[in-house]
């Protein structure tokens, strides 16, 4: 039977363990709420943009449009992957999935790429950097201050780099690897192409109207709003991730508050059950030494 | 007419309005009542709102892209500098 003292020691460990957790489960689900707002704010916007582009793309189809970010048929092939985690640990298997599924994708996808050379990687979240460099990839930048202050402003800035490197013929794709927010406890992993920019017509093409009065014209139009949709999309993997992220993290910790307490019952009536014997032994001693006086 | 000038970050304004005049690509524009559909880019500039009371509302933006189709103005900015 162990005994007392080092069982209320531990018991008044788990129970401060418990209190952390359960204080660290209400800031991530407040977290959560701000973040979720955020994309909330974002959808109309991006929804009214792809709308436009996609009924213009699709009107355009035929006629020849410079489009600086379409796929290259000839190129050096060379892969740029964004790697998203978030910057803090203690949220289950949030940062180990996207790792997992870079490494997948490294060793799988692209697996001439990396042996050759031609595939490189921006980070963004320091478990990602943390990581991967220590699997010794290639990594040629990290961005983990961008989620001090996640702001449109600042992801397109990072968004416009990329696509410079793109448009230079550094790289010939980029590709994001986040964790997409489904709700609370859900978050689904992806990959997704940044660039090329597929100028996939949808099946509807009746979407657009020819009574349009376009200023100055349609091809610039296109050209001008396909910056503005990657940084979009950019803006909102990361906004993803960053809910994703607190999401995570709160069903982790509403998990380890839960194994928490269940810990403490046990280990209470481990305690209690100790505490019972050693009356029982002190009762015992005292009964009988009495006896033996009384002969 | 009703207009709605979103951000990636906020709606900035939603509401009835008599007139809207934004810095279109090819200079400056105004859109009244029954505008015919048009798709536009915008330069940075100012967007000037006359609401359904007459009263003059400013916004500068940086740039953007608008539609206007059957009296219902979207407005998308880049950003607004101050409102």
């Amino acid at each position: 039977m162990a005994n007392l003292k080092a069982i209320r020691v531990r018991l008044s460990s788990v129970k401060s363990t418990r209190q952390i957790t359960s204080a660290m489960k209400m800031v991530a689900a407040a977290k959560l709420r701000r973040a979720q707002d955020a994309i909330v704010q974002l959808r109309p916007y991006a929804d009214k943009l792809n709308e436009i582009q996609k009924g213009l793309s699709a009107a355009l189809r035929d006629t020849e449009i410079e489009n600086i970010y379409a796929e290259r048929k000839k190129g050096n092939g060379r892969v740029l992957l964004i790697v998203i985690t978030s910057n803090k640990g203690l949220c289950g298997a949030f940062n180990a999935n996207v790792i997992r599924e870079t490494r997948r994708i490294m060793s799988e996808k692209y697996r001439e790429h990396s042996r050759r050379g031609d595939l490189a990687v921006i980070t963004i979240g320091k478990k990602a950097y943390d990581t991967l460099r220590k699997l010794k990839c290639n990594i040629v930048a990290d961005h983990s201050d961008l989620y001090s202050g996640l702001t449109f402003d600042r992801v397109s800035s990072l968004a416009d780099r990329l696509m410079q490197l793109y448009i230079t013929g550094e790289y010939d794709t980029i590709e994001m690897v986040y964790n997409q927010f489904r709700n609370a406890a859900v978050q689904k992993l992806t990959d997704e192409v940044f660039l090329p920019v597929s100028m996939a017509a949808p099946e509807s093409r009746a979407v657009v109207t020819a009574d349009y009065i376009y200023e100055p014209d349609q091809v610039a139009i296109v050209s001008e709003l396909i910056p503005k949709t990657l940084r979009t999309k950019l803006y909102r993997a990361l906004l993803d991730s960053f809910a994703a992220e607190h999401g995570a993290r709160m069903t982790a910790m509403h998990q380890a508050t839960d194994n928490a307490t269940e810990l403490i019952r046990d280990l209470t009536l481990q305690y209690n059950k100790a505490r019972q014997a050693s009356i029982t032994n002190q009762l015992l001693e005292v009964v009988s030494g009495a006896e033996a006086l009384n002969g | 007419m009703k207009i709605e000038i979103i951000t990636p970050d906020r709606n900035i304004y939603s509401g009835e309005v008599r007139s809207v005049r934004v810095p279109g690509r090819k200079g400056s524009f105004q859109v009244l009542k029954d505008h015919a559909p048009i798709i536009s880019t915008l330069d940075a500039g100012p967007v000037i709102i006359a609401d359904d009371q007459g009263a003059e509302i400013r916004f500068e933006i940086t740039g953007g892209v608008i539609e206007v189709k059957r009296n219902r103005i979207i407005l998308l900015a880049d950003s607004v500098t101050q409102g």
